[in-house]
Protein backbone atom coordinates (compact mmCIF):
# COMPACT_ATOMS: atom_id res chain seq x y z
CA UNK A 1 0.00 0.00 0.00
CA UNK A 2 1.59 3.28 -1.11
CA UNK A 3 2.35 5.79 1.60
CA UNK A 4 0.64 9.15 1.25
CA UNK A 5 2.14 12.51 2.14
CA UNK A 6 0.03 15.17 3.79
CA UNK A 7 0.47 18.72 5.05
CA UNK A 8 -0.29 19.00 8.76
CA UNK A 9 0.96 22.49 9.53
CA UNK A 10 2.05 25.76 7.92
CA UNK A 11 3.75 28.95 8.97
CA UNK A 12 4.74 32.15 7.22
CA UNK A 13 6.88 35.28 7.72
CA UNK A 14 6.26 37.43 4.69
CA UNK A 15 5.86 40.99 3.45
CA UNK A 16 2.12 40.24 3.46
CA UNK A 17 2.15 39.42 7.16
CA UNK A 18 3.92 37.51 9.88
CA UNK A 19 1.22 34.91 10.47
CA UNK A 20 -1.23 32.93 8.35
CA UNK A 21 -4.29 34.98 9.29
CA UNK A 22 -2.77 38.32 8.34
CA UNK A 23 -1.32 36.92 5.14
CA UNK A 24 -4.69 35.46 4.17
CA UNK A 25 -6.32 38.83 4.63
CA UNK A 26 -3.57 40.55 2.63
CA UNK A 27 -3.99 38.07 -0.21
CA UNK A 28 -7.74 38.55 -0.24
CA UNK A 29 -7.50 42.34 -0.20
CA UNK A 30 -4.85 42.52 -2.90
CA UNK A 31 -2.36 44.17 -0.57
CA UNK A 32 1.14 44.85 -1.91
CA UNK A 33 4.26 44.41 0.20
CA UNK A 34 6.50 46.41 -2.15
CA UNK A 35 8.24 49.67 -1.19
CA UNK A 36 10.88 52.05 -2.45
CA UNK A 37 14.07 51.81 -0.37
CA UNK A 38 16.18 54.98 -0.75
CA UNK A 39 19.25 53.28 0.78
CA UNK A 40 19.53 51.17 -2.35
CA UNK A 41 19.70 54.27 -4.50
CA UNK A 42 22.62 55.54 -2.41
CA UNK A 43 24.30 52.18 -2.90
CA UNK A 44 24.09 52.49 -6.67
CA UNK A 45 21.11 50.25 -7.42
CA UNK A 46 19.32 50.65 -10.72
CA UNK A 47 16.07 49.81 -8.91
CA UNK A 48 15.40 50.67 -5.28
CA UNK A 49 12.26 48.55 -5.16
CA UNK A 50 11.97 45.70 -2.65
CA UNK A 51 9.45 43.89 -0.51
CA UNK A 52 9.38 45.15 3.05
CA UNK A 53 9.78 42.33 5.54
CA UNK A 54 9.64 42.90 9.28
CA UNK A 55 12.70 41.81 11.26
CA UNK A 56 11.64 39.44 14.02
CA UNK A 57 12.85 39.99 17.58
CA UNK A 58 14.21 36.70 18.84
CA UNK A 59 15.28 38.04 22.23
CA UNK A 60 13.45 36.02 24.81
CA UNK A 61 12.85 33.25 22.28
CA UNK A 62 16.42 32.22 21.53
CA UNK A 63 19.35 32.71 23.95
CA UNK A 64 22.08 35.11 22.84
CA UNK A 65 24.68 32.36 22.33
CA UNK A 66 22.42 30.64 19.81
CA UNK A 67 21.09 33.80 18.25
CA UNK A 68 24.58 34.83 17.11
CA UNK A 69 24.54 31.95 14.60
CA UNK A 70 21.37 33.25 12.96
CA UNK A 71 21.42 35.78 10.15
CA UNK A 72 18.23 37.24 8.77
CA UNK A 73 17.03 34.23 6.79
CA UNK A 74 17.44 31.84 9.73
CA UNK A 75 15.47 34.22 11.94
CA UNK A 76 12.60 34.37 9.47
CA UNK A 77 12.67 30.57 9.16
CA UNK A 78 12.62 30.20 12.93
CA UNK A 79 9.47 32.29 13.19
CA UNK A 80 7.63 30.57 10.34
CA UNK A 81 8.59 27.18 11.79
CA UNK A 82 7.35 28.15 15.25
CA UNK A 83 3.95 28.90 13.72
CA UNK A 84 3.92 25.73 11.62
CA UNK A 85 4.83 23.46 14.54
CA UNK A 86 2.15 25.06 16.70
CA UNK A 87 -0.46 24.64 13.99
CA UNK A 88 0.60 21.02 13.49
CA UNK A 89 0.17 20.43 17.24
CA UNK A 90 3.84 19.53 17.65
CA UNK A 91 5.53 20.60 20.86
CA UNK A 92 9.19 20.30 21.84
CA UNK A 93 8.37 17.20 23.85
CA UNK A 94 7.20 15.49 20.66
CA UNK A 95 10.32 16.57 18.75
CA UNK A 96 12.52 15.29 21.59
CA UNK A 97 10.91 11.87 21.44
CA UNK A 98 10.39 11.37 17.71
CA UNK A 99 12.71 11.59 14.74
CA UNK A 100 11.63 14.50 12.54
CA UNK A 101 13.51 15.64 9.46
CA UNK A 102 14.33 19.08 8.08
CA UNK A 103 14.63 20.17 4.44
CA UNK A 104 14.71 23.89 3.79
CA UNK A 105 15.39 25.83 0.62
CA UNK A 106 18.05 28.54 0.79
CA UNK A 107 20.58 29.69 -1.77
CA UNK A 108 22.46 32.66 -0.30
CA UNK A 109 23.90 34.21 2.84
CA UNK A 110 25.31 37.38 1.35
CA UNK A 111 24.88 39.77 4.27
CA UNK A 112 26.74 37.49 6.69
CA UNK A 113 29.62 37.03 4.27
CA UNK A 114 29.88 40.76 3.61
CA UNK A 115 29.97 41.52 7.35
CA UNK A 116 32.74 38.93 7.96
CA UNK A 117 34.85 40.16 5.06
CA UNK A 118 34.44 43.76 6.20
CA UNK A 119 35.76 42.78 9.65
CA UNK A 120 38.70 40.92 8.13
CA UNK A 121 39.59 43.88 5.95
CA UNK A 122 39.23 46.38 8.77
CA UNK A 123 41.12 44.50 11.48
CA UNK A 124 43.36 42.07 9.53
CA UNK A 125 42.35 39.61 12.26
CA UNK A 126 39.87 36.84 11.53
CA UNK A 127 38.86 36.52 15.19
CA UNK A 128 37.07 39.84 14.77
CA UNK A 129 34.46 38.12 12.60
CA UNK A 130 32.92 36.78 15.77
CA UNK A 131 31.77 33.31 16.76
CA UNK A 132 28.59 33.39 14.71
CA UNK A 133 30.05 34.38 11.37
CA UNK A 134 30.94 31.00 9.88
CA UNK A 135 27.56 29.53 10.82
CA UNK A 136 25.73 32.51 9.35
CA UNK A 137 27.79 32.43 6.19
CA UNK A 138 27.12 28.92 4.99
CA UNK A 139 24.22 28.15 2.66
CA UNK A 140 23.02 25.55 5.13
CA UNK A 141 22.70 28.17 7.87
CA UNK A 142 18.93 27.84 8.01
CA UNK A 143 18.83 24.08 8.48
CA UNK A 144 21.87 24.19 10.76
CA UNK A 145 20.14 26.54 13.10
CA UNK A 146 16.64 25.09 12.98
CA UNK A 147 17.92 21.55 13.52
CA UNK A 148 19.77 22.62 16.65
CA UNK A 149 17.09 24.94 18.01
CA UNK A 150 14.26 22.42 17.56
CA UNK A 151 16.49 19.39 18.20
CA UNK A 152 15.51 17.71 14.94
CA UNK A 153 17.21 14.39 14.34
CA UNK A 154 16.06 13.25 10.90
CA UNK A 155 17.33 14.38 7.51
CA UNK A 156 19.16 17.69 7.97
CA UNK A 157 19.76 19.36 4.64
CA UNK A 158 19.48 22.62 2.74
CA UNK A 159 18.16 22.47 -0.79
CA UNK A 160 19.74 24.99 -3.14
CA UNK A 161 17.99 25.31 -6.46
CA UNK A 162 17.82 29.03 -7.00
CA UNK A 163 14.23 30.26 -7.20
CA UNK A 164 12.95 26.69 -7.10
CA UNK A 165 14.67 25.89 -3.78
CA UNK A 166 11.58 26.02 -1.57
CA UNK A 167 9.53 23.94 -3.98
CA UNK A 168 12.22 21.29 -4.40
CA UNK A 169 12.55 21.09 -0.59
CA UNK A 170 8.88 20.15 -0.32
CA UNK A 171 9.04 17.82 -3.31
CA UNK A 172 12.09 15.97 -2.06
CA UNK A 173 10.55 15.82 1.40
CA UNK A 174 7.48 14.15 -0.08
CA UNK A 175 9.67 11.52 -1.78
CA UNK A 176 11.51 10.70 1.46
CA UNK A 177 8.25 10.24 3.33
CA UNK A 178 6.54 8.32 0.53
CA UNK A 179 9.50 5.94 0.32
CA UNK A 180 9.55 5.30 4.06
CA UNK A 181 12.70 7.19 5.06
CA UNK A 182 10.87 9.61 7.33
CA UNK A 183 7.43 9.94 8.86
CA UNK A 184 7.60 13.69 9.23
CA UNK A 185 9.73 16.45 7.72
CA UNK A 186 9.77 20.17 8.41
CA UNK A 187 10.06 21.69 4.93
CA UNK A 188 10.23 25.25 3.74
CA UNK A 189 12.13 28.06 2.12
CA UNK A 190 13.91 31.17 3.39
CA UNK A 191 15.25 34.31 1.72
CA UNK A 192 17.34 37.22 2.98
CA UNK A 193 16.04 40.65 1.93
CA UNK A 194 19.09 42.91 2.41
CA UNK A 195 20.62 44.93 -0.44
CA UNK A 196 23.88 42.93 -0.53
CA UNK A 197 22.04 39.75 -1.35
CA UNK A 198 20.64 41.05 -4.64
CA UNK A 199 22.92 43.92 -5.64
CA UNK A 200 24.47 41.89 -8.42
CA UNK A 201 21.02 40.73 -9.51
CA UNK A 202 20.02 44.37 -9.85
CA UNK A 203 23.23 44.81 -11.80
CA UNK A 204 22.00 42.68 -14.69
CA UNK A 205 18.96 44.96 -15.05
CA UNK A 206 16.53 42.28 -13.96
CA UNK A 207 14.45 44.47 -11.70
CA UNK A 208 11.48 46.71 -12.45
CA UNK A 209 12.31 50.42 -12.40
CA UNK A 210 8.72 51.53 -11.86
CA UNK A 211 9.95 53.47 -8.82
CA UNK A 212 7.25 56.14 -9.00
CA UNK A 213 4.63 53.48 -8.19
CA UNK A 214 6.24 50.67 -6.15
CA UNK A 215 2.99 48.77 -5.59
CA UNK A 216 2.40 48.64 -9.33
CA UNK A 217 5.87 47.48 -10.25
CA UNK A 218 5.47 43.72 -9.89
CA UNK A 219 2.98 42.84 -12.61
CA UNK A 220 3.27 39.19 -13.67
CA UNK A 221 1.82 38.40 -17.09
CA UNK A 222 0.91 42.04 -17.70
CA UNK A 223 1.82 43.48 -21.09
CA UNK A 224 3.69 46.40 -19.47
CA UNK A 225 5.80 44.45 -17.00
CA UNK A 226 9.42 45.60 -16.87
CA UNK A 227 11.16 43.26 -14.45
CA UNK A 228 10.88 41.61 -11.09
CA UNK A 229 10.92 43.04 -7.58
CA UNK A 230 13.00 41.15 -4.99
CA UNK A 231 11.32 39.96 -1.79
CA UNK A 232 11.82 37.41 0.95
CA UNK A 233 11.11 36.08 4.42
CA UNK A 234 10.35 32.43 5.17
CA UNK A 235 7.64 29.81 4.92
CA UNK A 236 7.34 26.41 6.60
CA UNK A 237 5.24 23.43 5.59
CA UNK A 238 5.10 20.34 7.81
CA UNK A 239 4.90 17.16 5.73
CA UNK A 240 3.77 13.94 7.35
CA UNK A 241 2.91 10.40 6.37
CA UNK A 242 -0.87 10.11 6.22
CA UNK A 243 -1.45 7.17 8.61
CA UNK A 244 1.05 8.66 11.02
CA UNK A 245 -0.90 11.92 10.99
CA UNK A 246 -4.20 10.14 11.54
CA UNK A 247 -2.77 8.17 14.46
CA UNK A 248 -1.35 11.35 15.99
CA UNK A 249 -4.65 13.16 15.66
CA UNK A 250 -2.91 15.81 13.58
CA UNK A 251 -4.81 18.39 11.57
CA UNK A 252 -4.70 17.03 8.01
CA UNK A 253 -4.89 19.93 5.59
CA UNK A 254 -3.98 18.62 2.16
CA UNK A 255 -2.02 15.99 0.28
CA UNK A 256 1.10 16.37 -1.84
CA UNK A 257 -0.05 14.37 -4.85
CA UNK A 258 2.59 15.19 -7.40
CA UNK A 259 6.14 16.45 -7.69
CA UNK A 260 7.54 17.08 -11.12
CA UNK A 261 10.94 18.49 -11.88
CA UNK A 262 13.34 19.04 -14.73
CA UNK A 263 16.36 20.93 -15.93
CA UNK A 264 16.29 23.09 -19.06
CA UNK A 265 19.81 22.16 -20.19
CA UNK A 266 19.86 25.57 -21.82
CA UNK A 267 20.67 29.19 -20.92
CA UNK A 268 21.65 30.09 -17.37
CA UNK A 269 19.03 32.81 -16.95
CA UNK A 270 16.63 32.62 -19.90
CA UNK A 271 14.13 29.80 -19.53
CA UNK A 272 12.94 27.71 -22.45
CA UNK A 273 9.48 26.16 -22.78
CA UNK A 274 10.41 22.49 -22.99
CA UNK A 275 11.96 22.28 -19.52
CA UNK A 276 9.09 23.84 -17.55
CA UNK A 277 6.61 21.89 -19.70
CA UNK A 278 8.27 18.64 -18.69
CA UNK A 279 8.15 19.66 -15.03
CA UNK A 280 4.40 20.29 -15.28
CA UNK A 281 3.85 17.10 -17.27
CA UNK A 282 5.78 14.95 -14.81
CA UNK A 283 3.89 16.42 -11.87
CA UNK A 284 0.57 15.52 -13.50
CA UNK A 285 1.83 12.00 -14.30
CA UNK A 286 3.18 11.55 -10.80
CA UNK A 287 -0.17 12.63 -9.38
CA UNK A 288 -2.05 10.40 -11.80
CA UNK A 289 -4.04 13.46 -12.82
CA UNK A 290 -5.19 15.12 -16.01
CA UNK A 291 -5.54 18.80 -16.76
CA UNK A 292 -9.21 18.75 -15.76
CA UNK A 293 -8.24 17.78 -12.21
CA UNK A 294 -6.39 21.04 -11.56
CA UNK A 295 -8.60 23.78 -10.12
CA UNK A 296 -6.01 26.55 -9.89
CA UNK A 297 -2.47 27.20 -11.08
CA UNK A 298 -0.13 29.31 -8.97
CA UNK A 299 2.37 30.34 -11.60
CA UNK A 300 6.03 31.11 -11.05
CA UNK A 301 5.71 34.27 -13.21
CA UNK A 302 8.03 36.88 -11.74
CA UNK A 303 7.09 39.90 -13.89
CA UNK A 304 9.97 39.52 -16.33
CA UNK A 305 9.31 39.70 -20.03
CA UNK A 306 10.87 36.47 -21.09
CA UNK A 307 10.13 34.42 -17.97
CA UNK A 308 6.40 35.07 -17.90
CA UNK A 309 6.15 34.52 -21.66
CA UNK A 310 7.85 31.14 -21.55
CA UNK A 311 5.75 29.97 -18.65
CA UNK A 312 2.53 31.15 -20.30
CA UNK A 313 3.51 29.10 -23.36
CA UNK A 314 4.31 26.07 -21.20
CA UNK A 315 1.01 26.28 -19.33
CA UNK A 316 -0.99 26.81 -22.50
CA UNK A 317 0.85 23.98 -24.22
CA UNK A 318 -0.42 21.57 -21.58
CA UNK A 319 -3.68 23.06 -20.37
CA UNK A 320 -4.80 24.55 -23.67
CA UNK A 321 -8.17 26.27 -23.56
CA UNK A 322 -9.29 24.41 -20.43
CA UNK A 323 -9.76 27.75 -18.70
CA UNK A 324 -8.04 26.74 -15.48
CA UNK A 325 -7.61 29.90 -13.38
CA UNK A 326 -4.03 31.12 -13.23
CA UNK A 327 -2.40 33.79 -11.10
CA UNK A 328 1.02 34.69 -9.82
CA UNK A 329 1.03 35.90 -6.23
CA UNK A 330 4.33 37.64 -6.98
CA UNK A 331 2.28 40.69 -8.03
CA UNK A 332 1.70 41.24 -4.31
CA UNK A 333 4.88 39.80 -2.78
CA UNK A 334 7.55 40.40 -5.34
CA UNK A 335 9.86 37.48 -6.10
CA UNK A 336 10.58 35.67 -2.86
CA UNK A 337 13.27 33.59 -4.58
CA UNK A 338 14.57 30.77 -2.37
CA UNK A 339 11.45 31.12 -0.20
CA UNK A 340 8.95 31.34 -3.06
CA UNK A 341 8.41 27.66 -3.74
CA UNK A 342 7.36 27.12 -0.15
CA UNK A 343 5.55 30.41 0.45
CA UNK A 344 3.47 29.97 -2.69
CA UNK A 345 2.28 26.61 -1.42
CA UNK A 346 1.19 28.46 1.74
CA UNK A 347 -0.54 31.24 -0.23
CA UNK A 348 -2.31 28.69 -2.46
CA UNK A 349 -3.33 26.65 0.59
CA UNK A 350 -4.80 29.74 2.24
CA UNK A 351 -6.84 30.44 -0.89
CA UNK A 352 -7.97 26.84 -1.18
CA UNK A 353 -9.02 26.61 2.44
CA UNK A 354 -10.78 29.97 2.33
CA UNK A 355 -12.51 29.61 -1.01
CA UNK A 356 -11.01 32.48 -2.95
CA UNK A 357 -8.45 33.19 -5.62
CA UNK A 358 -6.44 36.34 -4.95
CA UNK A 359 -6.36 38.50 -8.05
CA UNK A 360 -3.09 38.61 -9.98
CA UNK A 361 -2.14 42.09 -8.84
CA UNK A 362 -1.42 44.65 -11.57
CA UNK A 363 -2.67 42.40 -14.37
CA UNK A 364 -4.27 45.19 -16.40
CA UNK A 365 -3.53 44.23 -19.99
CA UNK A 366 -2.57 40.78 -21.27
CA UNK A 367 0.14 40.22 -23.81
CA UNK A 368 -0.08 37.80 -26.72
CA UNK A 369 0.74 34.77 -24.58
CA UNK A 370 -0.95 35.61 -21.30
CA UNK A 371 -4.12 36.45 -23.22
CA UNK A 372 -4.52 32.74 -23.91
CA UNK A 373 -4.65 31.92 -20.20
CA UNK A 374 -7.50 32.49 -17.78
CA UNK A 375 -5.63 34.94 -15.54
CA UNK A 376 -7.76 36.08 -12.63
CA UNK A 377 -7.23 39.81 -12.33
CA UNK A 378 -9.40 40.59 -9.32
CA UNK A 379 -9.97 38.59 -6.16
CA UNK A 380 -12.77 36.11 -6.77
CA UNK A 381 -14.72 33.85 -4.46
CA UNK A 382 -13.89 30.43 -5.85
CA UNK A 383 -13.74 26.88 -4.65
CA UNK A 384 -11.03 24.56 -5.86
CA UNK A 385 -9.76 21.28 -4.43
CA UNK A 386 -6.50 20.82 -6.28
CA UNK A 387 -3.81 23.30 -7.24
CA UNK A 388 -0.57 23.19 -9.15
CA UNK A 389 2.36 25.40 -8.19
CA UNK A 390 5.38 26.17 -10.39
CA UNK A 391 8.81 27.38 -9.36
CA UNK A 392 11.59 27.89 -11.87
CA UNK A 393 15.13 29.04 -11.22
CA UNK A 394 18.37 30.22 -12.73
CA UNK A 395 20.35 27.45 -14.30
CA UNK A 396 17.09 26.09 -15.65
CA UNK A 397 15.93 24.25 -12.55
CA UNK A 398 12.20 23.56 -12.56
CA UNK A 399 9.87 22.26 -9.88
CA UNK A 400 6.12 21.66 -9.93
CA UNK A 401 3.98 20.54 -7.01
CA UNK A 402 0.38 19.36 -7.10
CA UNK A 403 -1.60 19.62 -3.86
CA UNK A 404 -5.07 18.24 -3.14
CA UNK A 405 -7.49 19.44 -0.49
CA UNK A 406 -8.38 16.99 2.27
CA UNK B 1 42.25 54.86 30.66
CA UNK B 2 42.18 54.70 34.46
CA UNK B 3 41.33 51.44 36.21
CA UNK B 4 37.95 52.83 37.16
CA UNK B 5 37.20 53.84 33.57
CA UNK B 6 38.20 50.38 32.38
CA UNK B 7 35.93 48.69 34.94
CA UNK B 8 32.98 50.87 34.02
CA UNK B 9 33.37 50.35 30.27
CA UNK B 10 34.06 46.61 30.53
CA UNK B 11 30.97 46.07 32.64
CA UNK B 12 28.79 48.12 30.33
CA UNK B 13 29.88 46.57 27.01
CA UNK B 14 29.88 43.01 28.33
CA UNK B 15 26.44 43.39 29.91
CA UNK B 16 25.07 44.68 26.63
CA UNK B 17 26.75 42.15 24.34
CA UNK B 18 26.03 39.10 26.45
CA UNK B 19 22.62 40.32 27.61
CA UNK B 20 23.17 40.07 31.35
CA UNK B 21 22.48 42.50 34.19
CA UNK B 22 25.53 44.56 35.18
CA UNK B 23 24.91 43.37 38.73
CA UNK B 24 26.23 39.89 37.89
CA UNK B 25 29.55 41.41 36.85
CA UNK B 26 31.57 41.58 40.08
CA UNK B 27 35.37 41.47 40.40
CA UNK B 28 35.48 37.95 41.82
CA UNK B 29 32.79 36.49 39.56
CA UNK B 30 34.03 33.88 37.07
CA UNK B 31 33.57 35.36 33.58
CA UNK B 32 32.50 32.14 31.86
CA UNK B 33 29.73 31.54 34.38
CA UNK B 34 28.49 35.09 34.76
CA UNK B 35 28.25 35.65 31.01
CA UNK B 36 27.24 32.05 30.21
CA UNK B 37 30.09 31.68 27.76
CA UNK B 38 30.97 28.53 25.87
CA UNK B 39 34.11 27.96 23.81
CA UNK B 40 32.59 29.76 20.82
CA UNK B 41 31.32 32.81 22.66
CA UNK B 42 34.75 33.25 24.25
CA UNK B 43 35.81 34.29 20.73
CA UNK B 44 33.24 37.09 20.93
CA UNK B 45 34.61 38.22 24.29
CA UNK B 46 38.12 38.51 22.86
CA UNK B 47 36.85 40.33 19.76
CA UNK B 48 34.85 42.77 21.85
CA UNK B 49 37.76 43.61 24.14
CA UNK B 50 39.97 44.12 21.10
CA UNK B 51 37.39 46.35 19.45
CA UNK B 52 36.64 48.45 22.54
CA UNK B 53 40.08 48.69 24.14
CA UNK B 54 42.54 47.82 21.37
CA UNK B 55 43.80 44.99 23.55
CA UNK B 56 44.04 41.54 21.96
CA UNK B 57 44.01 38.62 24.42
CA UNK B 58 46.08 35.81 22.94
CA UNK B 59 44.86 32.20 22.96
CA UNK B 60 47.78 31.34 25.23
CA UNK B 61 46.88 33.93 27.83
CA UNK B 62 43.10 33.56 27.72
CA UNK B 63 42.98 30.62 30.20
CA UNK B 64 44.72 32.81 32.80
CA UNK B 65 41.86 35.34 32.76
CA UNK B 66 39.24 33.71 34.94
CA UNK B 67 37.55 36.52 36.85
CA UNK B 68 36.51 40.03 35.86
CA UNK B 69 39.29 41.31 38.15
CA UNK B 70 41.76 39.34 36.00
CA UNK B 71 40.28 40.97 32.92
CA UNK B 72 40.43 44.54 34.26
CA UNK B 73 44.07 43.99 35.24
CA UNK B 74 44.95 42.48 31.87
CA UNK B 75 43.42 45.38 29.96
CA UNK B 76 45.09 47.94 32.20
CA UNK B 77 48.52 46.38 31.78
CA UNK B 78 48.20 45.87 28.02
CA UNK B 79 46.92 49.29 27.06
CA UNK B 80 48.91 50.91 24.29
Amino acid sequence: MARRVVITGMGIWSCLGTNLETVCESLYKGKSGIIYDPVRKEMGFRSALTAKVEMPNLKGLVPRNQRVYMAEEAQYAYMSTLEALKNAKLDQDYLDNNVVGLLFGNDSTADAVVKSVDKMREYKDTAMCGSGAIFQSMNSTVTMNLACLFKLRGINLTVSGACASGSHAIGLGSILIRDGFEDMIVCGGAQEVNPFSIGSFDGISAFSTREDAPEKASRPFDRDRDGLVPGGGAATVILEEYEHAVKRGAPILAEICGYGFSGNGDHISTPNVAGPSRSLQLALEHAGMGIKDIGYINAHATSTHVGDTQEAKAIYGIFGDSGVPVTSTKGQTGHEMWMAGASEIVYSMLMMKNNFIAGNLNFENPDEDSAKLNIVAKTTEAHFDTFLSNSFGFGGTNSTLIVKNL
Amino acid sequence: MTKEEIIEKVNSVLAEEFEVEESVITPDAVIKNALELDSLSLVDLVALIDQEFGVKISNAELPTIKTFADLYTYIESHQA
